[in-house]
């Protein structure tokens, strides 16, 4: 695929070149949706298409309306607050659990392995729906249904497979002498654990809890029946918005999310190149 | 070589097998010590709650605690003897529907009878509010009269401990007092209801016994002068649904504290006194629906696969650089919010939406018959596969990436035609890649409740949809745990066949 062979037949040209449009279409299929609420957030009328004003460029047809909604409706405002209240707890508690329990998984000698393993990642398995009706129902009875705490727990719980999954994975790349050397010099296991083994972990660690924060900003389906009204987070009021009474201020949301994701995904993909450098995989 | 050698011993002298297995059993202990803290913060808020939709999805104890007095009583009545429960029966369910109706519980059993007998919600309803009416009350006036220690709780108290002339009153009694402490009232405080009065009185007539206390044998000799009251009438005079057979076959049937009637409801069967039988035809939706979700989810890895398998292939083959680049368009979509990607489709699919319009534009379409892809099967197949591709492709994509390219060059230089190579060399390489793309795609499909939900309208929702409706709406629960059930069944067949191919340690997240 890299390159044409200069002896290549006309039909195999013909492949080579319509091989790559076809490409480009599902490219432009995966990324279009994406792309195209980004100028119809700008959309000066209540549309969701775009107007004539628009396509002709106009700065009539374009303006910041449904920001300002955003940023004054109360609705989004306080489901907003809610949404930066609940995520990094959740987060915070997935990462602390969830990096100690990995560092345990990665002795060579655990029992069970196997079964805790299968139990810790099941959260991801498990499909939201039934997670979340399982947690309707055990969270009421103990009374922690549609407080702040439940939906914590719920999402923490929820986080924790994709902490486990990055953590153990940094982990396998990691030199267990450094930690000897350590404890030979005469580190206790604590000082050995912040001080040589945390570092060379971390960048796994952030990439979990960046998995860990964007499940639960991003959950939808649990806090619907896990949370009441005081809970509302941003996710659970667009789900709203588009159920009921849909408004072009979500196209706005939409917008300031992909940003968000692309920060994200930018992060990521700097801790993954240093931790590649690190590891010698990759001249860098 | 000397035969002193015995056990090879460690420094500080015990043998060196048992400082190992020492050593070796503290390392477990530690590993596992590590582990614990969020293995019991999963099982707690994870594991817990499926189990406890597991057990919902059979318990059916609310029959039997809120009327425990006729369950009792129905376990002796056989439907092809008799026509109807016999009086004591109908005595059993008054005592109880008048200690429901206090406790505002007999609705509650009414709409659990309900989804197996439609009409019981609202004759429990209509009986909770006449049961307080009953005749009972002119017992009460009689033994009053007759002596006005009746009246004080104190004498009902004084016989509990001492022994009541029979089991009713002594049932009726326990029940009187356990429904007041649950209101937060004294039992000796409270004047005694009528229905205690009602148990008095049957007991007193039904034995044939003298009583050395002086109130009782006063009781009983007058309680043979008293006009006896029938308890069947009275609940005939309410609903003459009392006198339906079937009513109390359905009480019968599901009286026992486990039941699999959730789980026929859920294949469209039901647990009727004669047996399981299929539901009638409007009735069977579940079957249907479950078959709507499966094929939906095919639809949706099969779209999958032939819109993943070109573009891991093109990343599989490019340049690290380029493909790289490219990548970010796959990830992008994979790190966006679900609900930013459903919104957009939401407004792109509408029929005034940007779709529609550059059809128009383009003239494929005319402007007065706009499709129709929105709220329906297509709308959450379009939507559902381009949120679950990059699930497709990044597996696909770390499979291809492991094919050697001297393969195809072996087979090309062997004279295999650019396609033969392709497909049988490069493409059978590549097929575990599409196995394990398709089980994830197909898992998260199944599951999928948001997405259908907002762009499915009612011909394209999945089962979650329905058991989300009978958490929040039916209130049903007992039946959507049924349901969630059997789709945590089959997506959990689905995982371990996952893990076989692919092995859950290989799961990788965004590349």
């Amino acid at each position: 695929m890299s390159g044409l062979p200069p002896y290549a037949s006309t039909g195999q040209k013909a492949w080579y070149y319509s091989f790559r449009v076809i490409c480009g279409l599902i490219f432009f299929f995966l990324i279009a949706p994406i792309v195209v609420i980004i100028p119809l957030s700008f959309n000066a009328q209540d549309f969701f298409t775009f107007t004539p004003e628009m396509l002709a460029l106009k700065p009539e047809g374009y303006s910041l309306k449904h920001y300002e909604d955003f940023m004054t409706s109360h609705d989004w405002q306080s489901s907003l607050w809610n949404s930066v209240r609940i995520a990094p707890m959740a987060t915070f508690l997935s990462v602390s659990f969830g990096t100690l329990a990995a560092i345990g998984l990665s002795q060579p000698h655990v029992p069970f392995r196997r079964a805790i393993m299968a139990i810790l990642i099941s959260p991801m398995i498990v499909p939201l729906i039934i997670s979340a009706a399982g947690m309707y129902f055990f969270y009421s009875r103990i009374g922690l249904q549609g407080t702040y705490w439940g939906v914590v727990l719920a999402h923490a719980a929820l986080g924790i497979p994709f902490v486990i999954i990055t953590v153990t994975a940094t982990l396998v790349g990691f030199d267990r002498s450094l930690t000897r050397a350590a404890a030979n010099m005469g580190a206790d296991p604590v000082t050995t654990f912040f001080r040589v083994q945390m570092p060379l972990i971390l960048p796994g660690v952030i990439s979990g809890a960046l998995f860990a924060f964007i499940t639960s900003f991003d959950e939808v389906v649990v806090v619907l029946f896990v949370g009441s009204a005081g809970q509302k987070t941003l996710p659970w009021q667009m789900f709203t918005g588009l159920r009921e009474q849909i408004s072009p201020t979500i196209l706005a949301v939409a917008t300031i999310l992909v940003v968000l994701s692309i920060m994200l995904l930018t992060t990521l993909e700097l801790l993954r190149r240093r931790s590649e450098r690190l590891r010698g995989l990759s001249p860098g | 070589m000397s035969d002193t050698a015995g056990p090879v011993l460690a420094a500080d002298g015990r043998p060196l097998k048992v400082s190992l297995n020492r050593a070796l059993r503290r390392e477990k202990l530690r590993a596992f010590l590590l582990v614990s803290p969020l293995l019991l913060f999963v099982l707690v808020t994870f594991i817990a709650p499926i189990a406890d939709m597991l057990f919902r999805s059979v318990e059916n104890s609310i029959v039997q605690e809120t009327i425990p007095r006729t369950t009792d009583a129905l376990r002796a009545w056989d439907p092809d003897e008799t026509e109807l429960p016999d009086e004591g029966t109908f005595q059993a369910l008054y005592t109880d529907m008048v200690f429901a109706e206090e406790l505002k519980l007999h609705t509650r059993l009414g709409s659990r009878l309900n989804y197996e007998k439609p009409g019981i919600s609202s004759l429990f309803r209509k009986s909770g509010r006449s049961v307080g009416k009953f005749d009972t009350k002119d017992y009460e006036k009689a033994y009053t009269d007759l002596d006005a220690a009746w009246e004080d709780p104190a004498t009902w108290d004084r016989l509990s401990r001492e022994g009541f002339p029979g089991p009713r009153t002594a049932s009726a009694y326990v029940g009187w007092r356990e429904t007041l402490i649950a209101e937060g009232d004294d039992p000796l405080e409270e004047d005694p209801w009528d229905v205690l009065f009602g148990a008095l009185h049957s007991d007193l007539v039904a034995y044939d016994a003298s009583y050395d206390d002086p109130l009782l044998q006063a009781a009983k000799t007058a309680s043979a002068g008293l006009d006896p009251i029938s308890y069947t009438q009275q609940f005939e005079d309410i609903d003459e649904d009392w006198t339906n057979p079937e009513v109390w076959k359905t009480i019968q049937t599901y009286a026992a504290k486990y039941t699999p009637g959730y789980f026929l409801n859920s294949v469209d069967r039901q647990l009727t006194p004669e047996g399981v039988t299929t539901r009638d035809d409007n009735e069977r939706i579940y079957i249907l629906l479950f078959q709507r979700t499966l094929i939906m989810s095919m639809m949706i890895t099969f779209s999958c696969i032939l819109l993943g398998y070109p573009i891991a292939f093109l990343l599989a083959n490019l340049p690290m650089r380029s493909a790289n680049v490219l990548m970010i368009l796959v990830l992008l979509p994979f790190w966006t919010s679900l609900l930013v990607r459903t919104s957009s489709w939401k407004v792109l699919l509408q029929q005034q939406g940007v779709i529609n319009d550059v059809l128009v534009w383009i003239g494929i379409v005319a402007d007065d018959s706009r499709l129709q892809l929105i709220n329906n099967q297509t709308g959450t197949i379009i939507a559902m596969t381009h949120i679950l591709l990059p699930f497709m492709i990044l597996p696909l994509y770390s499979v291809m990436k492991t094919i050697p390219l001297s393969y195809v060059r072996a087979a090309k230089s062997l004279g295999a035609t650019d396609w033969t190579a392709f497909w049988r060399v490069y493409f059978p390489n590549s097929v575990p890649g599409i196995g394990a793309g398709s089980i994830l795609v197909f898992i998260l499909a199944i599951g999928y409740y948001i997405t259908p939900e907002l762009v499915g309208g009612t011909k394209g929702v999945f089962i979650s949809n329905r058991i989300a409706y009978h958490i929040s709406s039916s209130l049903n629960w007992g039946l959507a745990a049924a349901l969630g059930t059997i789709l945590l069944v089959a997506v959990l067949i689905l995982y371990w066949a996952y893990d076989k191919i692919v092995g859950i340690d290989n799961v990788k997240l965004g590349g």
